[in-house]
């Protein structure tokens, strides 16, 4: 094996075997994943900026509002409906749920890492299990909000200008058709990474309950998908202001 | 399951650590409130617009300095993530100038 290299760690950090930046190989790749993951979803909400900006704005007070394909649609009046209580305007209520719902498993997952860095399995079991939960939670929140938007709303004033109601990719009754374009692309984009962080999750949850990272020494893996896992939330915070707030 | 505690030394929890974790979890709702505050309370505008993109960036602190752990890694680590960014920013300004250019053809 004349020609393997073999590595010296002697004298010059250069020749391998060191940390310079005191993570593992690991943590750095899903640091920089992560990085080049936030440059994609901010070229989608910049280009949300962009195509927002190049159709004109809804201009009168907020109560005279009416959907129409003329201007971009206000958010708060077509964000206004929560399950179960039908024909109620409550304006972005239903989204200040989802996005507490999704801060609050971004804690249980730190709260997951703490345990982990204490070898107590069963505390990242228990944090693991109501993260997994959160999770499926949005999902569910998030499954609600796309099929309310692509059914539409019934109530008169709401139906735009070109009396069609709901929402595909070509048409839809709250404003121009792009408007509903950008709605799928980034909240799905979104709702498909946090669906791969719950199964992420659960792939890892399964691991610390048949004690894989109790033989491998270490929990760090959990560290690993919770980065990913507060990646997604930090996404959603961006994307609850950019498309929901402003 | 007496094997199962048998070589692992579980460490007890530092209530200090915990309190923090809930504490910024406690930030994060409470400027999340705020931002309500504000969405229902304040004429839509540029100020307004502003305040959102400030808190977002309070909220997108706490998150990535204490959740993800960044703010207590490595000055290099922490630079290499943050640094890149501000291709971000440029894409901002230029996209942003861009959409209001066609607006002033289109419209």
């Amino acid at each position: 094996m004349a020609n393997t290299a073999v590595v010296v760690n002697e004298g010059s950090p250069w020749r391998g075997g060191v940390e310079p930046m005191k993570a593992s190989y690991g943590k750095l790749m899903m640091w920089f994943f992560l990085l080049s993951d936030a440059f994609t979803f901010s070229a989608l909400l910049i280009t949300y900026g962009l195509i927002r900006y190049s159709h004109p704005a809804f201009e009168g007070a907020i109560s005279d509002f009416a959907f129409s394909q003329e201007y971009w649609p206000i958010p708060e009046m077509v964000y206004d409906a929560i399950p179960f209580v039908h024909g109620v305007h409550l304006p972005l209520v239903f989204v200040g749920i989802m996005t507490f719902i999704l801060i609050l498993s971004s804690v249980t997952m730190v709260l997951a890492v703490e345990a982990g860095h204490r070898m107590d399995k069963k505390a990242v079991e228990k944090w693991m299990l109501w993260t997994i939960i959160g999770g499926l939670t949005f999902l569910g929140c998030q499954a609600w909000e796309w099929a309310h938007f692509i059914e539409g709303t019934d109530i008169a004033k709401n139906v735009a200008s070109n009396n069609f109601i709901g929402a595909n990719l070509s048409m839809n009754q709250y404003g121009p058709s792009n408007f509903a374009a950008l709605f799928f692309f980034i909240t799905g984009f979104h709702g498909f990474h946090v669906f791969s962080g719950v199964m992420i999750n659960f792939i890892i949850f399964y691991q610390v309950t048949v004690g894989v990272m109790e033989k491998r020494g270490h929990y760090e893996m959990v560290e690993k998908v919770g980065l990913y896992w507060h990646f997604v939330d930090l996404v959603w915070v961006f994307v609850f202001t950019f498309f929901y707030l402003i | 399951m007496e094997q199962e505690n048998s070589n692992v030394q579980v460490i007890p929890a530092d209530k200090d650590k915990i309190k923090k974790i809930w504490r910024v979890a406690g930030i994060l709702a409470l400027v999340t409130a705020i931002e309500f505050g504000f969405a229902f309370g304040m004429a839509a505008g540029d100020v307004r617009t502003f305040i959102f993109i400030f808190l977002t960036i309070v909220k997108a602190f706490y998150i990535v300095a204490e959740f993800m752990h960044l703010g207590h890694e490595r000055k290099s680590l922490i630079y290499s993530v943050i640094l890149p960014m501000l291709f971000v920013v440029f894409l901002i300004f230029i996209l942003m100038y861009q959409g209001s250019a066609i607006l002033d053809v289109l419209h």
